[in-house]
């Protein structure tokens, strides 16, 4: 019962979808129908889950990175109030620049290979992940951090056995966010230069005019950030029962 | 625990251009306990602060130190209004926080003492959520005793606590903080009448020691004659003051 529900949303779509081409009837190489890209989708399947493999690697990479540098910046800003005044307007000026600005950049310095999409992912989830764990640690309840200094504690120790603790749904949240935004990051790095991954192929079915396989490889895109919002998402209400319970 | 010394505070606080405790003068018996009665904002909690050596946005103009003239730091507990119990931990790891931030090695054999004496016994394990508001402010208690300090700030530790569960807290508090020095900030003249051995008016017109009389028992009984009347006498005090 319970798939069903989860299901029908997809089923309604994918009817809206099935409508519009019975209805307004355009040509297949502009919007191709369901069923046709249900078949691109399976006389592709290897070519798909092979370029797959490629984004899923990218996009994991630099969601690990991501969340590791922006874990170090949210502590070491919230440690140091200089640091917080040099770094932070560089923070906010990263992300005024628009990402597919800085794609040819990074494929000039990092190359046609993985490196360029992961800094590109990581980039793009850097600024959340940072922001909302620091938002958590500046926020932690007064009252604590002051019975843990009258304990006799050091800023490092309140930081570690306090504040740490205290803002981990914040981190959480952030990586949250990160997981729909990491893909993002990949693809754009895919389609400024690249030979693999789902970014790259969706350029090249457009090229050749295969219109279906290009729905197909936005639909596993859009599949593959489902997923890994929905891995992420569990990992993290694991870990906030874990600390109720 | 080594030799509880006095306390001695005389100046005047600042917070920016504001001024947060007027000039006084206050001095606190060794290994008593002292009650600071008071109305709300009058700055009972800020002199408690200055003596824990808290409050970065707060200037202290003059002395805040303890009678021995040894520094204070180390040898302060403090105990708040709120529990602040952190929500991760379990009860047994409340208490024994203390000595996780400054990187010591104790048991939890300890904890697991301390608990049971403050009728916790089989709750070490809880975390806050699962404890109700009266074994929530025991655990803290217990946590207060695990550092085993020789001064004692209570800045309204049972104010937020209903009257059967604040009575027997301070039944408990008294018996377990015996020989320490407790500085106790309140604003309740019932609370003050029990537990003050001295009992210090702070008002803004100034500050004034109000005897207490020799009590029969310590904690006094909160229906005993004596306590009644020194309750009475205390309300009558602030609401002159107010």
């Amino acid at each position: 019962m319970r798939g069903l529900r989860g299901a029908l949303p997809v089923l309604f779509g994918l009817a809206l979808w099935q409508g519009a081409i019975v209805v307004l009837g355009p040509p297949p190489y502009i919007l191709p129908g369901p069923v046709r890209v249900a078949g691109a989708l399976w006389e592709n399947r290897a070519l798909l889950a092979e370029n797959a493999l490629v984004t899923i690697a990218e996009v994991l990479i630099g969601l690990a990175l991501g969340a590791v540098l922006g874990w170090i910046t949210a502590i070491g800003l919230a440690l140091s109030p200089s640091a917080r005044r040099m770094v932070r307007p560089l923070l906010v000026f990263s992300q005024s620049v628009p990402v597919f600005a800085l794609a040819p950049i990074f494929t000039l310095w990092f190359g046609y290979g993985l490196a360029a999409k992961i800094a590109m992912a990581l980039l793009i989830i850097y600024f959340p992940v940072t922001s909302a764990f620091f938002d958590a640690l500046v926020s932690t309840p007064r009252g604590w951090v002051e019975q843990a200094r009258v304990m006799g504690a050091g800023p490092g120790r309140i930081m570690w056995c306090v504040r740490v603790p205290a803002a981990l749904p914040g981190l959480l949240s952030g990586l949250r966010l990160a997981a729909v935004y990491a893909p993002i990051g990949a693809i754009i790095g895919e389609w400024v230069g690249a030979s693999r991954g789902l970014g790259y192929l969706m350029l090249l079915a457009n090229g050749r005019a295969k219109i279906d396989l290009m729905f197909a490889v936005v639909l596993v895109v859009a599949a593959l950030t489902i997923l890994l919002h929905r891995a992420v998402d569990g990992l993290a209400n694991r870990v906030e029962a874990r600390r109720r319970a | 625990m080594t030799a509880p010394p006095g306390l001695r505070f005389s100046g005047r606080v600042l917070s920016g251009a504001a001024q947060v405790l007027a000039p006084m003068s206050l001095s606190v018996a060794a290994g008593r306990w002292t009650c600071l009665l008071g109305p709300s904002g009058v700055g009972k909690s800020t002199l408690l602060h200055c003596f824990a050596g808290l409050g970065d946005d707060l200037l202290l103009d003059g002395t805040a130190e303890a009678g021995d003239g040894a520094p204070l730091a180390g040898r302060v507990a403090l105990m708040a209004q709120s529990d602040l119990l952190l929500p991760w931990l379990t009860a047994r790891d409340n208490v024994t926080i203390g000595a996780r931030l400054r990187r010591e090695r104790r048991g939890h054999a300890g904890a697991a003492r301390l608990l049971e004496r403050v009728g916790l016994h089989g709750l070490a394990g809880r975390k806050p959520h699962a404890l109700s508001g009266g074994q929530r402010q025991r655990a803290a208690l217990a946590r207060t005793l695990f550092e085993d300090c020789p001064v004692v700030l209570l800045d309204e530790p049972f104010s937020a606590l209903d009257v059967a569960n604040r009575a027997r807290m301070q039944e408990l508090a008294a018996a377990e903080l015996r020989g320490r020095t407790v500085l106790h900030v309140t604003h309740d003249p019932a609370e003050a009448a029990r537990l003050g051995e001295h009992i210090v008016l702070l008002t803004p017109a100034g500050v004034s020691e109000v005897p207490a009389g020799a009590p029969r028992a310590f904690p006094r009984a909160p229906d005993a004659d004596d306590t009644l009347a020194l309750t009475g006498r205390l309300t009558r005090l602030l609401l002159d003051a107010a």
